[in-house]
């Protein structure tokens, strides 16, 4: 249960082509994240799979049974949202029990229901509270409740975590990672955010002005992002992009290197670079320079580098590592 | 953001106070068209003939017209100065920092509930009565000669009652508007180093401008149909001395039994009520697009 | 306001609002006063001290038969409230939940109804209202109040719904609610301030009409507006007794409107200041 394919789907705004073409195939049990810069088409795409809009053309497929036409209950997916959509005038337990009303089930096996996803999410004692009365982090596990107690073929996420603070994004993240270990149901994911893709993600989709720039695993983008697009979104800080001399040197028209590729050192190397600004992270050294010859570039150097703002600083970049580009931004296969 | 199905039952929701709203709007505005260009008087009704543009020319003509167009601008005008004005003023007043605010602000609101015919009798028997009146009773206390306000200033006493029906409202826009304006703002202002003044001119008023345009717009859209004060304390007169448009055609139409001329009143006070709306639904409508 | 104000100045202030307030509300206290008072009393001289007497009320229900006006009035603005309601919530719901690129013009349409000078159609509505016996009935003077503030209830109850994240009604869709249990289980209760606060408004401008209510009644279904009007020159009923009808007229209302401070802000400018 839980697989999902769309053929040609598209989705048009009156003149507006949110979405020209996608075609995509998603595996039962898989962790499919769709991440892109705002307004790529990501949340789009997710809510034509769940119902909420109609398509423009194509098909949608669940489990082998097109459901294009389908109303969003009837195609068996649970969904949560960004704002997480709960029911403010129903106590924590109504909520995750609403689903159930709506398909009529036995008012007992309601309650074991509920009582179970609670237990699974840390909610049994918030149950009688409204969500008025919860934390952000409560309120993201009633929505994620709400969506489990349907026991639906796959879970579509709509930026679930953006508006929590960074401490608990990442406890959410676990717990959602978690959660997925545990259940193995198809979840598709949307975000804007490269970490929560990279560290959550079985396959990224990765969309740009409603195109699938690539699919694949995380390792897979990070090592063989197929176009600067790609190349430039996922990785942090960001893969420097490199024209003229050195990038014809490599046969490339850009040539790019992530910043954990340099090798930084105060002696000598490669280029010479004068430090911006320096980020101390402790396990890390964030170096931003004004390198000779080519302008801004950012290094990365493992544990403190103690270098400071108009310091000069030599690179060398670990040439085995370096991506190249041709004139259309595709990557050139080594 | 809908599915085509929730669309086709959207319009389907909406059908029936839009087909009642239609009827209600085209039906007798038709009619008073129709009847604004026959001759129909409702104690001869056998004889209904066309009129041609007699009604309006019999109404164009008729100097009570002139006095009552005049009597509405002033009526308008005069209780809108008193309004805006004192309005602003007692919501500065009350936005300060005051014992029993809430109080305060339900004293001020209350003449909003009172119904005007209400309104009306109180200021007529017990405030402005010549004899027995609150101001009788003051000017008496100063030796003064009483005024007799309805038989002496009949409009103005109009524009009294109706002004101080009004005031309430104006003063709670004015002073929701007052405390939306950002405190973070008139701190910012502080630090840029703007005294009280200042920041009433360049920061209140200035906010304060779209509430006093939404004032200004819905009074008169009210106060051009003020009826019941009129009939309750003047009657219109003397003479035509506090007669309004309004007032004219319920004269007219119910007292004189006259259709035609009636409507053909009716005409002009809709376009006059046109001129008025078009501004209103602009400033409003701004509202919506946000 | 985070700095504390002196006392000084903020006694001062007090003062100063606490005089206008009174100034504003004295015509109302002074009725209420007169009501208390005996006859001779009400036209003795100013007196804020009346002897106490509620003969006034009697008198006015035994000889005026005040009830019957009154319960119009409750028949009329209650009756008249839920009929717009029941015709204004699904067309509010569409327009703010399924908005097209003619939802705007239809609201400003709807508007613009409402500022049709009612003296225009005075006579054919009389003529209408004639021809079908709905002259000083119920039924007619409850459709009018319908019409004339319907389109009221239906911009305060869409700016109230358009609050309502579209998100949750999605929700609702997503966990298998048809649109008649969304409506119930989701939409209605998260909409009911809302609608109490319409109903509330609506009570009060109902309440208080006095244009068409004196036009199209005579004496069976007269509400109060044409009941108090009627006395415009007071023979047989002396101020006294006239206070006390206006005290009784205005007293429910003015506790409704009370309540419904914050509402009728947005109910009368059409949402355009909250």
């Amino acid at each position: 249960m839980g697989s999902i394919t769309l053929k040609n789907v598209q989705k048009h705004f009156g003149e507006a082509k949110v979405i020209p073409s996608v075609d995509l195939e998603i595996k039962e049990g898989e962790f499919v994240v769709f991440v892109g810069p705002s307004g790529s088409g990501k949340s789009t795409l997710l809510r034509l799979i769940a119902g909420l809009e109609d398509l423009t053309g194509g098909t949608i497929t669940i489990d082998g049974k097109d459901v294009t036409e389908a109303a969003p209950a009837a195609r068996g997916l649970a969904m949560v949202f960004q704002s997480y959509a709960l029911y403010p005038h129903m106590s924590v337990r109504k909520n995750i029990a609403f689903p159930l009303k709506m398909a009529k089930m036995e008012q007992s096996a309601i309650d074991k229901k509920v009582e179970a996803a609670a237990k699974v999410l840390n909610l049994t004692d918030y149950l009688e509270r409204r969500p008025s009365q919860l934390s952000g982090g409560q309120r993201q596990r009633v929505a994620i409740g709400r969506a489990i107690v349907r026991e639906p073929s796959a879970f579509l996420f709509d930026e679930p975590l953006s508006n929590l603070d960074a401490a608990l994004r990442g406890t959410m993240r676990l717990e959602i990672s978690d959660l997925h270990n545990q259940l193995k149901t198809t979840m598709i994911y949307v975000t804007h955010d490269q970490i929560e893709a990279m560290t959550m993600a079985d396959k990224i989709v990765v969309l740009n002005r409603g195109n699938i720039e690539q699919v694949g695993s995380p390792m897979e983008l990070y090592l063989t992002p197929r176009n600067l697009f790609v190349a430039g979104f996922i990785g942090s800080p960001r893969m420097n992009l490199i024209t003229g001399d050195y990038a014809r040197s490599k046969g490339a028209v850009t040539a790019g290197i992530r910043p954990e590729h340099l090798t930084l050192s105060k002696e000598s190397g490669t280029w010479k670079g004068k430090v911006t600004v320096a980020e101390h992270l402790g396990a890390d050294t964030f170096l931003h320079l004004d390198v000779e010859g080519i302008g801004q570039m950012t290094a990365r150097a493992s544990g403190e580098f103690g270098a400071h703002h108009g310091d000069t600083v030599y690179l060398t970049p670990d040439e085995t590592k370096l991506h190249r580009f041709d004139d259309k931004g595709l990557a050139i296969k080594a | 953001m809908a599915t085509q199905n929730t669309r086709t039952l959207a319009r389907l929701m909406m059908a029936p106070s839009v087909v009642v709203l239609l009827i209600w709007m085209a039906v007798p505005l038709a009619m008073t068209l129709y009847y604004s260009f026959q001759n129909y008087n409702l104690l001869t009704p056998m004889n209904v003939s066309f009129a041609g543009f007699f009604n309006y020319q019999y109404f164009y003509t008729d100097p009570a017209f002139f006095q009552s167009i005049w009597n509405t601008l002033l009526l308008v005008l005069g209780v809108l100065a008193i309004t805006v004005i004192g309005g602003t003023a007692i919501a500065l007043l009350i936005d300060q920092p005051i014992f029993g605010q809430g109080i305060v602000r339900i004293l001020v609101i209350s003449p909003f509930f009172v119904m005007p015919p209400v309104a009306a009798l109180i200021w007529k028997n017990m405030i402005m009565h010549p004899g027995y009146g609150v101001f009788a009773d003051i000017a008496k206390f100063f030796g003064l000669q009483p005024i007799d306000w309805f038989a002496q200033y009949p409009l103005f006493s109009v524009i009294i009652i109706v002004a101080w029906q009004w005031l309430p409202f104006a003063t709670l826009i004015l002073l929701t508007a007052l405390q939306s304006l950002d405190s973070e703002q008139k701190e910012a202002a502080e630090m840029d180093g703007a005294n009280f003044f200042n920041r009433f001119i360049y920061l209140t008023i200035p906010h304060l401008s779209r509430a006093v345009t939404v004032v200004i717009l819905i009074q008169t859209i009210f106060l051009l149909g003020i009826y019941a004060e009129i009939l309750v304390t003047t009657n219109g007169g003397p003479g035509y001395a506090s007669t309004n448009l309004t007032f004219l055609i319920y004269r007219t139409a119910r007292l004189g039994y006259d259709v035609g001329g009636g409507a053909a009143g009716g005409i002009i006070a809709v376009v006059l009520a046109n001129i008025v709306a078009i501004f209103l639904m602009r400033a409003v409508g701004k509202n919506l697009d946000k | 306001m985070a700095r504390s104000v002196s006392t000084g100045q903020k006694i001062g202030w007090s003062i100063a609002a606490w005089v206008v307030a009174l100034l504003i509300f004295f015509p109302i206290l002074y009725a209420v006063i007169t009501s208390l008072k005996t006859e001779q009393e009400a036209i003795a001289g100013f007196s804020l001290i009346p002897s106490g007497t509620f003969e006034n009320y009697v008198t006015v229900q035994t000889q005026r038969d005040y009830f019957k006006p009154f319960m119009n009035s409750v028949i009329l603005s209650v009756g008249s409230t839920i009929l717009a309601l029941i015709i204004a919530i699904p067309s509010a719901w569409a327009m703010a939940f399924a908005p097209t690129k003619r939802t705007k013009d239809i609201l400003m349409w709807m508007l613009s109804t409402k500022m049709m000078p009612s003296v225009a159609v005075l006579l054919p509505i009389f003529i209408i209202f004639r021809t079908f016996g709905l002259l000083d009935s119920r039924v007619g003077l409850t459709i009018m109040l319908t019409l004339i503030n319907l389109p009221i209830v239906i911009w305060m109850l869409y700016t109230y719904f358009r609050e309502i994240p579209g998100e949750i009604l999605e929700a609702a869709r997503m966990d298998g609610a048809s649109l008649w249990k969304e409506i119930v289980y989701v939409l209605t209760p998260m909409a009911v301030p809302g609608i109490a606060s319409t109903l509330l408004l609506n009570i009060i401008l109902a309440w208080n009409e006095a244009f068409w209510t004196i036009q199209l009644t005579t004496t069976n279904a007269a509400p109060l507006t044409a009941f108090i009007a009627s006395f415009s020159s007071p023979q047989g009923l002396f101020w006294a007794k006239l206070s006390a009808a206006s005290t009784m007229a205005i007293a429910p209302i003015l506790i409704l409107g009370w309540f419904s401070q914050k509402q009728l802000v947005r109910g009368l400018t059409f949402g355009a200041v909250k």
